[in-house]
């Protein structure tokens, strides 16, 4: 943990099909929300986009990073990753629409609702995703927001 | 509620003890962790039939009071570990996720 003008940088490597392992960044972010004594409503819709963000990439990706930069006015979650890239950004957004196998179904997962779920839980969402090199999922999380 | 008269009232299985009096205050059915995450809430317990490590981490994120797995399905041990580390109870029943719904409404959770 970085602490640099009151703004406090975690970062956590995330390892593709890593399912043990997986739901560890997002349960840390959530535990210093809480130390940091952040409102828990607030803290509710960080834990459910860092979740959603860290599954995507141990599902989908080759792995990538998770980072989460809390100031006093807001809370920045990137999730980075290594590729294969989303082929329609626009079919990933509808609720419903999943490109996961049966085998991820089954543990409940690959509901499509990842995406949506982030969208409905930020502030602001820009997603950068090139076929072949990656994605990266851009949030903020207002401290002060109108969906509280 | 408390759980643990949950715990009596359902006749469950206790996999992973709770540590302390905790609250039950809801309930929620689903095996879908997408939806579970968007929809939970605080202190609901959770009715499921899955049984993998990430459970607990879902358990964990909202605040859920306890899962309570259906069915009678084995619970991996990988989970009970974590749940034990993450103080998140675990019970589990041989009955269906409806059946066990019905009692915590009779019982008035």
């Amino acid at each position: 943990m970085n602490k640099k003008d009151d703004t406090i940088k975690l970062e956590y490597d995330i390892i593709q099909n890593d399912f043990v392992r997986a739901g560890e960044a997002s349960s840390n972010v959530k535990k210093i929300l809480k130390q940091l004594g952040i409102d828990s409503k607030i803290i509710r819709r960080v834990a459910i986009v860092t979740y959603e963000a860290e599954m995507n990439i141990v599902i989908h990706s080759y792995g990538g990073k998770l980072l989460v930069e809390i100031s006093s006015k807001k809370i920045e979650i990137t999730a980075k990753d290594n590729g294969p890239g989303i082929e329609d950004i626009e079919k990933a957004m509808q609720e419903g629409f999943s490109t996961a196998s049966n085998e991820i179904r089954e543990l409940g997962f690959g509901a499509g609702m990842g995406l949506p779920n982030m969208k409905k839980c930020s502030d602001v969402l820009k997603i950068d995703s090139e076929k072949g090199k990656g994605t990266t999922v851009y949030m903020e999380i207002f401290m002060k927001s109108n969906q509280n | 509620m408390k759980l643990t008269k949950i715990i009596d009232e359902l006749n469950a299985t206790v996999v992973v003890e709770p540590k302390d009096e905790t609250e039950v205050e809801g309930v929620y059915i689903g095996d879908l962790l997408s939806l579970v995450m968007a929809k939970a809430q605080e202190n609901d317990i959770w009715i499921t039939i899955q049984t993998h490590i990430n459970i607990v981490a879902v358990a964990t994120l909202v605040n859920l009071s306890a899962i309570v797995i259906a069915e009678g399905m084995d619970v991996d041990e990988d989970t009970i570990k974590k749940a034990k580390e993450e103080n998140i109870p675990i019970l589990k029943s041989e009955l269906s996720a409806y059946e066990i719904a019905c009692k915590l409404c009779r019982l008035g959770v």
